[in-house]
């Protein structure tokens, strides 16, 4: 398969382009922000990422979907990523939505996958315990309970789960943290009693929460994947949101880079633009060469997820890693070539820099994927 | 059948049968290579054997027209040639700066009749070819070279000379830029000449490195008569084909040298040791695994950029990068390869370390930042013509 885009997705590029550049540009985020607002996202846009297809991208057209594939919802993620846009399409439209499709429990999708493509149901993955990603860690325990299952523990960092009507809950229900055997993944509806949600604002102005579960009890049937061997379905969904992830990097790197350029060729010192400067030329050309790169590894792990899904590991580890350190290298850079004017709030940005360190987190950053590499690689 | 899965199987057939089982083994030194020329040497007879047997068929340039010594392939049957040679391990029969960088030249400005004279004989790997370019006061400012090409009639009388001519005390003949009007600005008076090293007047000598060996020369034109026919393209235009080649020197440059073969990671672990699977040494582990996402990350640029050519969306300095990025990716992989070995990576001579060939493989590799344009050159190139920042 050629590493560039099909004239379809160069089409959906188009249009996702142009639709986040006038509902939901950088503005639309500030705004947002300053007013504090209580969801931290537009419920109104979810409703238009709805019309748009956008919730149900991955989502069979017989279950109110697009249909669409892992390459597309790049695409999608990159358009955000360009306009720092808050929205659930991370956690429900991609990782939350891959979770239910692989889990394949029919009756359930039917009850469920329309509503989300319909923009009508907020879904998100708790799987963090610790400030740092580590799946394999897994402790939240899930004891059996007369049917079903009693769920103990807190999650962090657990993406718009503030305002998630179900939560995917990763749980140890065997074996002992640090072993892949033994994880069982649970949906748990936000209301259930022992549930307790704690908001948290992070430095990018878009929203996770903190959420207690304190002896929560749900049925066996709400368990997805197989009880002790979840580690599959929690991967496929991780793997999804890293590489949607990574895709969201790529594009806010090149926004951030690209409005370095031009902030290059505008401002003058010393009579001349600072572009011309030849210092600075070596520093914006690396950069450059940087985001290109990744873009042949972003869009190689999002072809592999389409094409032959079990084999994308190793690109997706490579993809997350590779977005994770050139939109870092973009943004910091973006900061000091904008001078003092980058410094400041008014200017937006730092926003992307801000943005930029809370995606190289989510789902695991560089060093966990180098680390992640490493291990396909058998050293 | 299709016609492309038959000739895949006969391919196939072919090189099974006829591919020696010592050129199926990776290249690891520079002397595996196999060069060709007036004075060929073959490091054993399976290697001249396999030179023979490819170029009988014209695979050495499958995707050449047959006139020229070519084996007149479809760009499909190349790929799929190149394939199963891949697949084989198959190594490659020729290296040639005659098909690398100046085939691509006579194709587009050289005339009938120096296409007929010279391309089959690189071809067969009967001529060996080098490149002058670089002077002793014209390294990244090649433009600015001072070697004379007068007119005296009939040809010209050259006199100068040349640096860091790779393999010049080996090869047969070379492609030269010169200077043919003194008067004009400095990129308006170079021509692009073709000579024969024997000719009299012409001198080499090796220089040697900090690897201990010696793949550069100084070479020296003391009168050396040049025929006229040996001009390619238009007189004073020189420059243009010089420009030409260095984008092709730059893709060439690049993927030889491309790391192949098994992860580093696995290469360190035979002196390191593992626990449990994972590499004994954690920092060098991280370093070395961020060092593989770079790589493979590069290799699908590499990929994407072939991609993106064929749909005619290529970008007009990708070589540049192309050639910024492999020269840094291949001496990190140099500089993690001598810690992996520690001390046993430092020994200079003798068996054990096949005469210091790691060692002498990560000298070499500082070279791949300065030959072909230096990393800065490329960096300046990058953020001109694709970035478009302006100049001083």
């Amino acid at each position: 398969m050629a590493l560039i885009l099909t004239e379809e997705q160069t089409m959906v590029r188009d249009s996702a382009r142009a639709f986040l550049a006038d509902k939901a540009p950088v503005a639309h985020l500030r705004k947002l922000r300053d007013s504090r607002d209580r969801v931290g996202f537009s419920r109104e846009l979810w409703k238009a990422f709805a019309a748009m297809g956008f919730c149900g991208i991955l989502v069979p057209e017989a279950l109110g979907g697009s249909g669409l594939g892992h390459v597309e919802a790049g695409i999608i993620m990159a358009e955000i990523g360009r306009n720092l846009t808050p929205s659930p399409f991370l956690s429900t439209a991609l990782v939350g939505a891959t979770a239910l499709l692989r889990d394949g429990n029919a009756a359930r999708n039917r009850e469920l996958l329309p509503k989300l493509a319909a923009g009508d149901l907020i879904l998100t993955l708790a799987v963090d315990e610790r400030a740092k990603h580590a799946p394999a860690a897994t402790a939240l325990t899930a004891e059996r309970s007369g049917n079903g299952f009693k769920l103990t523990g807190d999650k962090c960092f657990v993406v718009d789960g503030h305002v998630a009507d179900l939560f995917i809950v990763a749980a140890r229900s065997a074996g002992a943290p640090g072993e892949r055997e033994g994880v069982t993944l649970f949906l748990v509806d936000a209301r259930a009693q022992g549930v307790a949600v704690e908001r948290t604002v992070m430095v990018d102005a878009h929203n996770a929460a903190r959420v207690r579960f304190d002896g929560v009890t749900v049925d066996a049937d709400a368990v997805l994947g197989e009880i002790d061997r979840g580690w599959p379905l929690l991967e496929a969904a991780l793997d999804v949101g890293r590489a949607a992830l990574a895709a969201e990097l790529a594009g806010l790197g090149e926004e951030a880079f690209g409005r370095t350029l031009s902030y290059l060729k505008a401002r003058k010192q010393f009579g001349r633009p600072i572009g011309s400067f030849q210092a600075l030329q070596h520093r914006a050309a690396r950069v450059f060469v940087e985001l290109e790169i990744t873009q042949a590894a972003v869009l190689k792990a999002l072809q592999t997820l389409d094409a032959d899904f079990e084999r994308a590991a190793a690109f997706v580890a490579v993809a997350k890693a590779r977005a994770g350190t050139s939109a870092t290298l973009a943004v910091q850079e973006a900061v000091q070539l904008h001078g003092g004017i980058g410094m400041t709030d008014e200017f937006d940005i730092g926003l992307f820099m801000k943005r930029a360190r809370v995606a190289q987190e989510l789902f695991g950053d560089d060093g966990f994927h180098a680390d992640r590499l490493a291990r396909l690689q058998n050293y | 059948m299709s016609d492309l899965e038959r000739f895949r199987r006969e391919t196939r057939a072919w090189l099974e049968a006829n591919c020696p089982p010592d050129m199926r083994q990776p290249v690891v030194a520079d002397e595996d290579r196999c060069w060709g020329g007036r004075r060929p040497t073959f490091k054993s007879e399976g290697q001249r054997l396999w030179l023979e047997r490819m170029v009988a068929r014209g695979w050495t340039v499958p995707e050449w027209p047959q006139q020229y010594g070519g084996g007149g392939l479809s760009r499909e049957e190349g790929r799929i040639l190149r394939a199963e040679m891949r697949r084989l391990g198959c190594r490659s029969p020729l290296d040639s700066f005659g098909i690398w960088m100046l085939a691509p030249v006579l194709f587009k400005y050289g005339n009938e009749e120096q296409r007929r004279e010279h391309l089959p004989p690189i071809a067969r790997g009967e001529i060996r070819w080098c490149q002058g370019y670089s002077e002793p006061n014209s390294g990244s400012d090649l433009a600015s070279l001072a070697t004379r090409a007068a007119d005296n009639g009939d040809h010209f009388l050259v006199n100068g000379q040349k640096i860091w001519t790779s393999y010049a005390d080996k090869a047969d003949w070379i492609f030269c830029l010169v200077r043919t009007d003194e008067a004009a600005p400095k990129h308006l008076g170079i021509s692009f000449i073709l000579f024969d090293m024997t000719t009299p007047g012409v001198s080499t000598k090796p220089i040697l490195l900090i690897s201990g060996k010696s793949p550069f020369c100084e070479t020296f034109f003391d009168n050396v008569r040049v025929p006229k026919r040996n001009l390619v393209g238009d007189i004073n235009k020189g420059w243009e084909i010089a420009k030409y080649l260095l984008a092709h020197e730059r893709e060439t440059v690049s993927s030889v040298g491309l790391p192949a073969g098994r992860p580093l990671g696995q290469i360190a672990a035979e002196t390191l040791g593992s626990q449990d699977g994972v590499l004994a040494d954690a920092c060098l582990r991280a370093d070395i695994a961020r060092f593989e996402i770079d790589a493979i990350a590069f290799q699908l640029a590499l990929e994407r950029s072939g991609d993106l050519l064929k749909a005619g969306q290529a970008s007009p300095a990708v070589s540049s990068m192309v050639k910024f990025y492999s020269a840094e990716l291949n001496q990190r992989r140099h500089e993690l390869l001598m810690v992996a070995g520690g001390s046993a990576a430092l020994e200079w001579e003798g068996e054990r370390s096949r005469s210091g060939e790691r060692a002498r493989n990560w000298l070499r590799s500082k070279g791949n930042s300065i030959e072909g344009g230096t990393n800065e050159v490329q960096l300046n190139v990058i953020a001109k013509r694709i970035l478009d920042l302006p100049g001083a």
